[in-house]
């Protein structure tokens, strides 16, 4: 049997996110870091977003992604810190990082729990 | 094209020095001459205690690998007349510890190639008397790419992974494993993804990709690992998900 | 047998500045650290959505301000080196296998893009609408 080891678990997160990260990320970034903050675009209707906020779907999608990403986040961090400041504390360094990725995750389910 | 080329190589003695110099060498520089070439004028005609590794002249042995202007090259198939006019480092092979001059200690690449059991493993008790294995040209191309190792070290020497974290397992002995678990006459598969599976194994590659950049043979053992690591997330899901019985 | 003292060469904490595709290759993993800022950054426009009319406008002040706009036009930046790494990446990361024969690498790159194309027309549409 296949020895049970969480690493490829965390990977195959980590590559989810990279994916929804680059599918996804460049139009909510432009849409809403940019466009509407700036003017170029009207913002969009509050009713309209909590409308689509609301419903079950955007919000079982929306936390995935979110939580995908913090995972994919963490896990990039957690090695950028290995081998660009050759820390050696190497369990404190992971459980920094998918920590936050915990705390990050625990208040995107409280914001959009609460916005549904 | 002038008359000669300046080598800055690395010397060190281990009973005299406490750290590795320069020494200078002017070499000459004729258009079909190697960096090689210019290390065995240099051991020839002017400094025979010069140490380096070295054999085919071909690129075929692995054996003259070494860091040229701090990129890892063989040697044997690096011209002098594309550092014109020079000087050119010569610099033993990155990541590895320095035993003479240009030779590195080799000993942890060594130590590494068998964990990945890089023969044949079969689950029935075949032999030789059973006859020969039968393999299609395309079964051939399935792991062709990965076969072509001539275990020279560049891409060790290239990672910045296996520079900071000599646990590493490394990207020849993962393209190694991957090169028996796609040859359809193996049936190890398992077996290695247990020794690559854990934390020295596939997950330290942060997917740098240097390792396939300076393969002189092509082999892409960045691939090889991201394939490898995808592999081990699908083994790893399927143990999860599938009753015993099934797997 | 006489004891050999092998050299070990230190690493410098700067070996990423060396080469070329070292540096690329540091900055695209740091492209996760604003990844992760623009997961809160949405989390706190979702959360002010939700507050009020009054919060949300404020956001979007907020968000309109000198600072913060750099800061969000540099780490588009930074998401654009993911996206166009991360889909470059992806042919030698994995084989797709088209009627038998490996797909080549620019059609997964360019089916990538495709992808990232319909995705953003369809959430412009569902926000905007």
């Amino acid at each position: 049997m296949t020895k049970r080891r969480v690493e490829p678990f965390v990977w195959l997160t980590f590559s989810g996110g990279g994916v929804l990260a680059a599918v996804f990320l460049p139009v909510l970034v432009l849409l809403f870091g940019l466009a509407v903050p700036l003017g170029w675009v009207s913002r969009p209707d509050r009713e309209h977003l909590l409308a689509v906020l609301g419903h079950p779907l955007t919000f079982l999608f929306l936390l995935g992604m979110f939580v995908a990403l913090l995972v994919h986040s963490a896990h990039r961090f957690r090695y950028t810190l290995y081998d660009g400041l050759q820390l050696k504390m190497t369990r404190t360094i992971a459980v920094l990082c998918y920590g936050v990725a915990v705390v990050g995750s625990i208040a995107a389910v409280v914001v959009l729990f609460t916005v549904a | 094209m002038a008359d000669s080329i300046r080598l800055e190589v690395t010397r060190y003695r281990p009973e005299t020095d406490s750290e590795p110099q320069f020494q200078e060498y002017d070499v000459p520089l004729r258009k079909e001459w190697t960096i090689l070439d210019g290390l065995n004028h240099v051991k020839d005609e002017v400094d025979t205690t010069l140490s380096f590794r070295w054999s085919c002249r071909m690129g075929i042995c692995g054996s003259c690998g070494m860091n040229v202007d701090g990129e890892p090259k063989l040697t044997c198939a690096t011209f002098l007349s594309d550092y014109a006019p020079g000087p050119v480092r010569v610099e033993p092979l990155g990541n590895f510890p320095v035993v003479r001059d240009l030779v590195v200690d080799l000993y942890d690449f060594m130590e590494k190639l068998p964990r990945v059991k890089p023969w044949i493993i079969r689950d029935d008790d075949v032999t030789v008397v059973d006859g020969e294995y039968l393999q299609t040209p395309e079964e051939l191309d399935a792991y062709k790419q990965f076969s072509m190792c001539i275990n020279c070290m560049l891409c060790y020497a290239a990672c910045p992974v296996y520079a900071l974290d000599p646990d590493f397992i490394g990207p020849a002995a993962i393209a190694l494993a991957e090169r028996y678990d796609l040859d359809s006459r193996d049936q190890g598969a398992r077996e290695r993804l247990d020794v690559l599976i854990e934390h020295d194994g596939v997950w330290g590659c942060t997917f740098v990709g240097e390792c396939s950049a300076v393969c002189p043979k092509d082999v892409d053992p960045a691939g090889a690992i991201q394939r490898y690591k995808l592999k081990a997330a699908q083994e790893s899901v399927k143990a999860v998900l599938l009753p015993r019985g099934a797997r | 047998m006489t004891e050999v003292r092998v050299y070990h060469r230190p690493v410098s904490v700067w070996w990423w500045t060396k080469k070329r595709s070292y540096f690329v290759f540091v900055m695209r993993e740091l492209s996760s650290i604003f990844i992760a800022w623009f997961v809160v950054y949405l989390l706190v426009l979702i959360a002010a959505v939700g507050r009020s009319e009054a919060a949300y406008q404020d956001f979007l002040d907020w968000a309109g301000t000198p600072w913060v706009v750099v800061l969000n036009v540099v780490a588009s930046l930074f998401l654009v080196l993911h996206v166009v790494t991360w889909f470059n990446l992806t042919p030698q990361a994995m084989v797709v296998r088209l009627r038998g024969e490996r797909a080549p690498a620019a059609m997964v790159i360019a089916s990538q893009y495709v992808g990232l194309a319909v995705v953003s027309a369809f959430v412009y549409w569902l926000v905007t609408r």
